[in-house]
C-alpha cells in the first residue's frame, strides 16, 4: 500500500457519532480519573499511532490545534500525512507550542516540563498529552486521588515515562499551570489531570 | 431521521463541537476555572440559554435521555422549548423523570432526587464571573484569579453583615473549589449550594453570551464562602408544599388570586408530581389525580 492510500484509509467511518463516542469516553476518564472507559476500534492509522491514540486525535484535533509528535511517530511519512489528511492539525515546531502531543514510546519522552503549562492567567492554554501505554494494569500501581476520584483509585500504567511519580508531583505543585494526560492502550482509555495527585507508590 | 437531515446532529457543526469539548476537557482538569471559547449565534437569544444549548449539543449521543428544566420545572417555556430542539435536531429521548436522565440541562436549580455516577447536570449561565459586580474590568479579574486574591469577595460578603446583619446573598451564592478558584454557581439559589459539594454527577457550566466553559467533576469540594461567626446557611421554609407536603425541598411562592391569597409549592415539579403520584397530599393539593408526562423515546 503506498504512502497515499495509508494517508487517507482508516478515518472514522461515521465521523459525527464516532467522535461523539471518543470524546464522551475521553470526558468521562478526565471526570473520573483512574477508572478506565473501555473504547471500541474507531480509527485504523498506520503504525506505530495506534488506534486508540489515533481515534483521540481525530476526535478533538483540528486546524487549531497544533499537534507534537514524540520521534517514533515523527519518523514514518505515513503518519503525518494520515493526521495530516484526517484532521488538518499543524505540526508544532516544539513540545511548547503544542495543544496536543502525541507519544508512541513513553518510556523514552522528554520531561513533562518542556511542554506547554499554560500561563497563570490563562491555565487552560497548556499541552495535553496522549500516551499510548500497552496496558493499565502490569506497570508500577499508582494510587491516585483528587477531584474525580470518590476515595481512592489505582491504575498501574505501563512503560510510563521515566521518574514520573516525581515529575507529577512537580506538575501538581504547578497548579492551576500544568499538562494533562489521556492515556490510551488498545480497548481502553484513562486520564490523569493535573488535580490527579498520586499518594504512594506501592512496591 | 429524515427531517433532521438538513441539519448536522445535534446542530453545531463538527469544528464547533471539537472546540467545545477541548474547552469542556480543560474546564474538568481544573475545576472552576473558566475556560473561554468561542460561543457561536444559536436559533435563540443570548440569555435564553445558549451556553448551556452548547455544552449539551457538544456532548449529546443517541443513546442519551435528555431532562431540561427551567426553575426546577419541566414545563415552563425555556425547558419546553430547549427539549424541543433537542428532539428535533438531535432525534433524543426525552424524560421529566430525573432519574432516568443521562444528560440535565438546568436552568438556576438543581433537582431534588440525588444525582447519580454517570449522569452530566448542564447549568446555564448569565454571568459566569463571580467578582464582575465588584470589579468589571476582566483584565483585573483575571488577575484576581491567578494571583488567587478574593479578598475583595469576602469584603462584600462583609458589608452584607454590616447592613443587614447577616450574609444577604440568596441566589449565586460564591462558592471555592477545591481551595483555589472561587466560582460562580449560577443564579440556584443558595440552597442548592451544599448539593454540589462531592456530588457523583459531573456538573458542566456553560455561559453563551459571555463565551466560558466551566466545570465540576465529581466528588469535587464546593464550599460556600463565609465566616467562623457567620456560617452559611440555607433557606429554610416554615411550611411544607401545599400541595405535596414534602419538607426540606426548594418552594416557589404561587399568587392565587388579587387578594393576597398565596401558596408554596415545589420548585421541582418532577419531584413534587412523583411524591403526589405516591400518595402525599398538601392542604391544597386538588382531589383529581393529575395526568404525568412521560419519557418519549427518540422517533
Amino acid at each position: 500500500m503506498d504512502i497515499a492510500t495509508q494517508a487517507i484509509e482508516g478515518g472514522f467511518a461515521d465521523p459525527v457519532f464516532d467522535a461523539q463516542t471518543v470524546f464522551r469516553a475521553v470526558m468521562d476518564a478526565m471526570a473520573r480519573p483512574g477508572t478506565l472507559q473501555p473504547l471500541p476500534v474507531f480509527a485504523r492509522p498506520p503504525a506505530p499511532l495506534s488506534a486508540t491514540a489515533g481515534a483521540i486525535a481525530l476526535a478533538l484535533c483540528d486546524n487549531d490545534t497544533p499537534l507534537w509528535l514524540d520521534p517514533a511517530l515523527q519518523a514514518p511519512a505515513t503518519v503525518r500525512s494520515w493526521l495530516g489528511f484526517h484532521t488538518g492539525a499543524p505540526l508544532a515546531n516544539t513540545p511548547a507550542d503544542a495543544h496536543f502531543a502525541l507519544i508512541a514510546t513513553p518510556a523514552e519522552m522528554m520531561a513533562l516540563d518542556g511542554f506547554s503549562q499554560g500561563t497563570q492567567d490563562y491555565p487552560d492554554r497548556s499541552t495535553t498529552l496522549i500516551l499510548e501505554v500497552s496496558d493499565l494494569v502490569s506497570g508500577a500501581p499508582l494510587l491516585l486521588e483528587g477531584p474525580g476520584i470518590e476515595k481512592t483509585a489505582t491504575i498501574a500504567p505501563a512503560q510510563m515515562p521515566r521518574h514520573f511519580v516525581e515529575q507529577w508531583k512537580q506538575n501538581n505543585q504547578r497548579f492551576p499551570r500544568g499538562i494533562d494526560i489521556i492515556l490510551a492502550t488498545s480497548d481502553a482509555i484513562a486520564c490523569l489531570p493535573r488535580t490527579t495527585r498520586i499518594k504512594i507508590m506501592e512496591a | 431521521m429524515t427531517d433532521i437531515a438538513t441539519y448536522n446532529f445535534a446542530y453545531l457543526d463538527e469544528q464547533t463541537k471539537r472546540m467545545i469539548r477541548r474547552a469542556i476537557l480543560k474546564g474538568i482538569a481544573i475545576p472552576g476555572y473558566q475556560v473561554p471559547f468561542a460561543s457561536r449565534e444559536m436559533p435563540m437569544p443570548y440569555g435564553w440559554g445558549t451556553g448551556g444549548v452548547q455544552v449539551t449539543a457538544s456532548i449529546i449521543g443517541p443513546d442519551d435521555v435528555l431532562k431540561v428544566i427551567d426553575q426546577g420545572a419541566d414545563d415552563t417555556t425555556n425547558a419546553v422549548s430547549i427539549r424541543a430542539f433537542f428532539k428535533k435536531v438531535a432525534n433524543v429521548a426525552v424524560t421529566t423523570e430525573t432519574a432516568k436522565a443521562t444528560i440535565i440541562q438546568t436552568r438556576h436549580r438543581i433537582p431534588e432526587y440525588p444525582l447519580s455516577a454517570g449522569q452530566v447536570l448542564v447549568y446555564q449561565v448569565p454571568i459566569p464571573e463571580p467578582l464582575r459586580f465588584l470589579e468589571p474590568r476582566e483584565t483585573e479579574t483575571r488577575k484576581m484569579h491567578a494571583l488567587e486574591e478574593y479578598g475583595l469577595m469576602h469584603v462584600k460578603l462583609y458589608e452584607d453583615i454590616a447592613r443587614h446583619g447577616r450574609i444577604a446573598t440568596t441566589y449565586a451564592y460564591p462558592v471555592k473549589v477545591e481551595g483555589r478558584y472561587v466560582m460562580d454557581p449560577s443564579p440556584t439559589p443558595k440552597f442548592d449550594n451544599p448539593k454540589m459539594h462531592r456530588s457523583p454527577a459531573l456538573q458542566l457550566f456553560g455561559a453563551g453570551r459571555e463565551k466560558r466553559i466551566y466545570a465540576l467533576p465529581p466528588f469535587t469540594d464546593v464550599v460556600s464562602l463565609d465566616f467562623e461567626d457567620h456560617p452559611f446557611e440555607v433557606q429554610t421554609f416554615d411550611q411544607p408544599c401545599a400541595l405535596c407536603a414534602a419538607e426540606n425541598v426548594y418552594l416557589d411562592e404561587v399568587i392565587l388570586d388579587d387578594h393576597g391569597g398565596h401558596m408554596f409549592v415545589c420548585s421541582d415539579t418532577d419531584h413534587c408530581e412523583k411524591r403526589r403520584a405516591e400518595g402525599h397530599r398538601g392542604h391544597l393539593a386538588p382531589e383529581t389525580p393529575l395526568a404525568q408526562e412521560k419519557t418519549e423515546p427518540a422517533q
